[in-house]
C-alpha cells in the first residue's frame, strides 16, 4: 500500500489551507473508498453510494458523447458540401468535433467544479458528487458553437443560483443542467436558436473588400491555428486529407435548419424532403450535441432502467404523456406541424434525451412513486404543447421539465396528503 | 339506450361538420362509448360483490367479479397448506440478504457462566432504574432485579439463579446491565399460577407483572414495554424471522408446542380484540406447533425480508390507527409466558444461533436469556478484527465478548470489520458486495452468500435517490418523507405519515439500501421519542 501512504503524507492541513484540504479530500475519496465503518443502526451497508450512482448516469451518456462529438464534425462538413458519407473524412470530422467539444467540456467542468469546491470549502463539508452528472449533461445539450464565455456564465449561474443557493446536492429545485441551458436560451437567444447555430464552425463573412465578391455576407467556416497548424501537420505526415486553408462556403440551399424548425413551418413533408426518417433516427442531423441519435439514447435509457439508477416510471409516463398529446394534436390537425404523425414526433428534437436523462433527475423530480407518474405524464403532455403550439419556442422539453420541477413538490404534497388522509380516515 | 342516444347525437354532429373525416369527434365518441360500457360493467360488478357479501360469500377467496382482479392475475397462489380460515399475503417488495455462515448440526446446550438483564434494552426506561438487589445477594430465576422508577409496578427479573456479581454503569452513571453469576443447578422461584378460565384480567396482569414476564409485551406505537392499565386492541405474534441468518423458529417451537398454545391462551385473555399469528408461507409448511394453535387468527405471509417483521404484518392485516395500541411478541417470549403458566416458574431458556462468516463453526445453542457473549462464542471465532453483533446485521447491537445478549435476542452475528481503504472501490469493488442495485452483477448469482463486512461503502450524503426505500418496504408509507418530517419536528406530519406504525426494525432494510447512507433507525427513534414525550 505504498500509494495510500503517499496520499496520507501529502494531506494538507485542514486549518491552514481549507480549500486545499477540501480538494484533497475530494480527490482522495475519489481514488479510495474511505475506511469508515457502520456505527449504530445497521451493521452492513449496500455497496451502492452516490459516486457509483452518479458515475453510472455518466456512463450511460458515453455513447451520446462519442456520437455527438463525431456528429459535430460530420455536420460541419455536410454543411460545407464535403465528405457526404458518414465515414468519409473520418479523421477530419473527429478532430473537428473534438476541437469543438473539448473546450466546452473543460470549461463546463472547470467553472462548475471550481464553484462546487469553493462552496464545499466555505461550508466545510465534503465535495458532493452532484456535478458529475450535471457537468456531463451540460455539454450534450448545448449547441456546438456556443461561445465559451457564455457557457461559463451559464454554468456559474446554474450552479450558484440553481444549486448552491438552495444548499447543494440533493437540495436544488430545478435541474441544474437545464438551468444552464435556459439561462443561455433567455439571456443569449441568438446563440441557441435559429438555423445557423446547430452547425459548428460557420460565421457570416463581412461585406468588405478583402474577400471575393461571391463570398460576401454568406456563411463560411474559418479555422483556427489548431486545425491548420497542428492537425494538418499531423495529417500531412500521414498522407491524409487535411483541413483546407481557405474558407469553405456553405453549399447552396443548405440552411442547417433542424427537423423541428422545418416541421414548425411546413410540416412533415418538408422535413422528409430534407432529412430521411432513418437519418433522424440514427441522428446524423444538426442539433444540440448529444440529443440527435435516438438508438444511442435508448441504449443509455435502458441501462439506467436496468440498473435502477433512474426511474422507469418517469420515462414511461413521460412517453405516454408525449404520445397522448401528439395523438390529440394529430386528431386536431389544424396546422401542418400538428399533422406530423405522433411517432415521428419522437424522431425529432430532444424528446428521448430529455426523457432519459433530464426528467429522471431524482432530486428535482417528484419523490413519490405516484407523483412520478403524474410528473412524467405532465412533462410529456406540456412539452408537446410547447413544441407544437407555441411559435416562440422550437422545443418544449426544457421548459416543460423546469415547469414540472417547480410543481413536483406540489404533486408530492398532494400524494402525501392523500396518504395521510387515508391513515387518519382509518381512525 | 345511452349508447344509442350518443350515436344518434353524433349523427347531428356529423351533419354539422359536413360529414367530413372529423377524427377528433369520432375518437371522442369512441372513448365515450368505451367509458360508458366500462361504467355499466363495473356497476354490475359492484352490485354482484355487494350481493355476495350479503349472502356471506368470502369475496377474498372467491372472485365474483366480472373482471379478474389484479391480485388474481399477478400474485402467486397461496400454498396448499394455507387453510380457508387463514389469510394469505404475498409481497413482492423486499430484499433477502444472503450471508455466509449459517448454523449447522445439532443444538448444543451451552451454559454460560454469567447472565445479565440490561435496562438499555427497554425503550423509554429511565436511565437509572431502581436496583432491588445488591452485589453479592443470591437470586432465583424469577426474582426481581430492578424496576423502572417511572413505572415501579413492572418488575424485571433474573433469568437464572445465582449470585448478583455486578451492576455495570455506563455514561452519566446510567445502569447498563445487572449481571448474575449463574448456579450450575438452576433453582426457580415458584409462582402460584391463577386459573386461566376464571381469573379476572386485573389479577392476570398483576400475576404477569410479579412474575417478570410483563416486559416481554411490546407496545406499539413506540415499541415500549406494554402499559399495565390499558388493554390492547390486538396482539400480534410473528412466528418467523426473515432477517439474515435468523434463527429458524421451527426449532424454537419444537418440543414447546404446549407452552406456545398456553402463551396464546394467556394473551387472548389480555385483549378484547384478537391474537394474530403471522405464519411463514415462504416455503415448506411451518411447524405444526404453529399451524395447529387454536383460539387465534392466522395469517400467512410470503415474500422477502422484511416479511417476517411484525410491523409489516400488522400494517397489512389490521393497521394501527390513530389512538390504537397493539402489543407484539416473539415466539420465544410467548413460550416463556406459556411455560410460566404451565409449570409455575420463570424458565427463560432460549435458543441462540451463532452465525456469520467469522464464526468457525456456526451453530445453534440452548442457553438462557441474556447470556454472556464471550462464553457463547469462545474458541469459535476467526482471529481477525471482528464485529460481534447481538442480533442480526440490520437491527442488532454492536457488542464484544464482554457483552451480553439483549432481552429478546436469539442471535449472535459475527462479521468482519471493514475499516480498510479500497482503491476505486466505488467503481470497481474487489470483493462481491451485497446490494439491491442493478449496477452490481449480483442478480446473476441469486444464491451467492456474501461474507459481509461493516464498511459503509461510501460517505453520508443528503437524500438524493427517491423511491428506493419504498421498493424494499411492503408498507404504504413514505419513509423518506417521514424522515424529513422528523428532522423538521413536524408532529402532525409524522403522525400522518405513519410513524406510529413503525419501529426501527421496519426501516432497517431501508437503511441498509440507502445510497446516501442515512441513519434511518436513529432518526426514527428520535422521532418516536419526540412523539412519546408529546403524548
Amino acid at each position: 500500500m505504498g500509494l495510500i501512504d503517499f496520499f496520507k503524507k501529502i494531506e494538507p492541513d485542514k486549518k491552514k489551507s481549507p480549500f486545499l484540504h477540501t480538494l484533497y479530500d475530494g480527490f482522495f475519496t475519489f481514488a479510495y473508498t474511505p475506511n469508515t465503518v457502520t456505527k449504530g443502526g445497521v451493521h452492513m451497508r449496500d455497496g451502492m453510494d452516490l459516486k457509483r450512482l452518479m458515475v453510472h448516469v455518466v456512463i450511460a451518456m458515453q455513447l451520446c458523447y462519442l456520437f455527438g462529438t463525431y456528429n459535430v464534425g460530420h455536420q460541419h462538413f455536410i454543411a460545407a458540401g464535403m465528405y457526404p458519407g458518414f465515414l468519409e473524412g473520418f479523421h477530419l470530422k473527429l478532430v473537428h468535433g473534438l476541437i469543438q467539444m473539448l473546450p466546452i467540456f473543460v470549461v463546463t467542468h472547470v467553472v462548475g467544479l471550481g464553484i462546487e469546491f469553493w462552496f464545499a470549502t466555505k461550508k466545510g463539508h465534503a465535495i458532493e458528487e452532484g456535478f458529475l452528472v450535471s457537468g456531463a449533461l451540460i455539454p450534450l445539450i448545448m449547441p456546438p458553437d456556443l461561445p465559451l464565455w457564455i457557457l461559463g456564465v451559464s454554468v456559474a449561474f446554474a450552479v450558484i443560483i440553481g444549486k448552491e443557493a438552495f444548499g447543494g446536492t440533493g437540495m436544488n429545485i430545478w435541474n441544474v443542467a437545464l438551468l444552464a441551458r435556459v439561462f443561455v436560451f433567455f439571456a443569449y437567444p441568438s446563440t441557441i436558436s435559429g438555423d445557423e447555430v446547430w452547425v459548428s464552425g460557420f460565421d457570416r463573412l463581412p461585406n468588405d473588400e478583402t474577400i471575393a465578391e461571391e463570398f460576401r455576407g454568406v456563411m463560411a467556416a474559418s479555422y483556427g491555428w489548431f486545425h491548420t497548424d497542428f492537425a494538418n501537420g499531423l495529417f500531412g505526415m500521414l498522407g491524409l486529407d487535411t483541413f483546407r486553408e481557405t474558407i469553405t462556403p456553405m453549399v447552396d440551399g443548405y440552411t442547417g435548419a433542424t427537423p423541428l424548425a422545418i416541421a414548425a413551418k411546413d410540416g412533415w413533408d418538408a422535413v422528409t424532403s430534407t432529412y430521411t426518417p432513418t437519418q433522424m433516427w440514427w441522428g446524423t442531423i444538426p442539433g444540440s450535441i448529444g440529443e440527435t441519435s435516438k438508438p444511442l439514447i435508448i441504449v443509455g435509457a435502458l441501462m439506467l432502467i436496468f440498473t435502477k439508477v433512474a426511474s422507469w416510471r418517469i420515462m414511461v409516463s413521460m412517453f405516454i404523456g408525449g404520445t397522448v398529446m401528439a395523438m390529440i394534436l394529430n386528431a386536431w390537425g389544424a396546422t401542418p406541424f400538428m399533422e406530423v404523425p405522433w411517432y415521428y414526433q419522437m424522431y425529432m428534437g430532444s424528446f428521448l434525451f430529455a426523457m432519459a436523462f433530464m426528467a429522471t433527475d431524482p432530486v428535482t423530480a417528484s419523490s413519490t412513486n405516484t407523483g412520478k407518474w403524474i410528473y412524467g405524464f405532465l412533462i410529456g403532455f406540456i412539452g408537446m404543447i410547447v413544441r407544437v403550439l407555441n411559435p416562440a419556442y422550437p422545443e418544449g422539453w426544457m421548459l416543460a421539465i423546469l415547469f414540472l420541477n417547480t410543481f413536483s413538490p406540489l404533486i408530492d404534497h398532494y400524494v402525501l396528503e392523500a396518504n395521510m388522509a387515508k391513515r387518519l380516515k382509518h381512525a | 339506450m345511452a349508447i344509442f342516444s350518443l350515436l344518434f347525437l353524433s349523427q347531428f354532429s356529423f351533419a354539422q361538420s359536413g360529414g367530413g373525416s372529423n377524427y377528433l369527434l369520432i375518437s371522442l365518441i369512441a372513448i365515450g362509448v368505451v367509458l360508458l360500457v366500462f361504467a355499466v360493467l363495473s356497476l354490475a360488478d359492484h352490485l354482484i360483490q355487494i350481493e355476495g357479501k350479503k349472502v356471506g360469500i368470502n369475496s377474498k377467496r372467491t372472485n365474483l367479479g366480472i373482471f379478474p382482479s389484479f391480485s388474481d392475475l399477478f400474485s402467486k397462489k397461496a400454498p396448499s397448506y394455507v387453510g380457508d380460515d387463514a389469510g394469505y399475503f404475498s409481497f413482492s417488495k423486499g430484499h433477502d440478504l444472503k450471508l455466509a455462515g449459517s448454523p449447522k448440526g445439532e443444538i448444543k446446550t451451552l451454559h454460560s457462566s454469567r447472565y445479565a438483564v440490561r435496562p438499555i434494552d427497554f425503550n423509554g426506561m429511565s436511565p437509572i432504574p431502581k436496583v432491588v438487589v445488591e452485589v453479592g445477594s443470591e437470586v432465583k430465576a424469577g426474582d426481581p432485579l430492578f424496576y423502572d422508577k417511572k413505572r415501579p409496578e413492572i418488575m424485571y427479573v433474573s433469568p437464572v439463579s445465582g449470585e448478583v456479581v455486578g451492576v455495570t454503569r455506563g455514561a452519566k452513571r446510567a445502569i447498563t446491565e445487572v449481571v448474575v453469576l449463574a448456579d450450575k443447578e438452576m433453582t426457580y422461584k415458584s409462582f402460584d399460577v391463577p386459573n386461566l378460565e376464571t381469573v379476572e384480567r386485573v389479577d392476570l396482569v398483576n400475576f404477569m407483572i410479579g412474575s417478570g414476564v410483563w416486559p416481554m409485551l411490546n407496545q406499539r406505537p413506540f415499541d415500549i414495554v406494554a402499559s399495565t392499565e390499558e388493554s390492547p386492541r390486538d396482539i400480534f405474534i410473528s412466528t418467523f424471522d426473515s432477517s439474515p441468518l435468523a434463527l429458524d423458529s421451527n426449532l424454537i417451537i419444537d418440543g414447546n408446542e404446549a407452552a406456545f398454545q398456553k402463551g396464546c391462551d394467556v394473551l387472548s385473555k389480555l385483549t378484547e380484540g384478537f391474537v394474530y399469528l403471522g405464519l411463514d408461507a415462504r416455503g415448506e409448511k411451518p411447524h405444526s406447533g404453529f399451524t395447529s394453535v387454536t383460539g387465534i387468527k392466522k395469517n400467512y405471509f410470503a415474500g422477502k425480508h422484511p416479511v417476517g417483521n411484525v410491523g409489516v404484518q400488522i400494517h397489512n392485516t389490521a393497521p394501527i390507527k390513530a389512538a390504537d395500541k397493539v402489543w407484539t411478541l416473539g415466539v420465544q417470549e410467548v413460550i416463556i409466558i406459556g411455560r410460566l403458566f404451565l409449570e409455575g416458574k420463570y424458565d427463560a431458556s432460549t435458543l441462540v444461533t451463532i452465525a456469520g462468516s467469522q464464526v468457525t463453526n456456526p451453530c445453534i445453542v440452548k442457553t438462557y436469556q441474556g447470556a454472556n457473549i464471550g462464553d457463547l462464542v469462545a474458541n469459535n471465532l476467526s482471529h481477525e478484527k471482528n464485529r460481534i453483533i447481538a442480533g442480526n446485521v440490520y437491527t442488532g447491537k454492536e457488542t464484544s465478548s464482554e457483552g451480553f445478549l439483549g432481552y429478546t435476542d436469539n442471535q449472535i452475528t459475527v462479521i468482519k470489520e471493514g475499516d480498510h481503504y479500497e482503491a476505486f472501490g466505488w467503481l470497481l469493488p474487489i470483493k462481491p458486495r451485497p446490494s439491491i442495485s442493478g449496477t452490481f452483477p449480483n442478480f446473476l448469482f441469486p444464491d451467492f452468500e456474501f461474507e459481509g463486512e461493516t464498511n459503509t461503502h461510501g460517505e453520508k450524503r443528503a437524500f438524493v435517490v427517491t423511491g428506493q426505500y419504498e421498493s424494499v418496504l411492503p408498507m404504504d408509507v413514505y419513509p423518506q418523507h417521514l424522515m424529513k418530517a422528523i428532522m423538521a419536528g413536524d408532529f402532525e406530519r409524522m403522525e400522518g405519515l405513519g410513524i406510529n406504525e413503525l419501529t426501527e426494525e421496519d426501516l432497517a432494510l431501508c437503511e441498509f439500501v440507502c445510497t446516501s447512507k442515512m441513519p434511518l433507525q436513529q432518526i426514527l427513534r428520535e422521532g418516536l421519542e419526540m412523539m412519546r414525550e408529546q403524548a
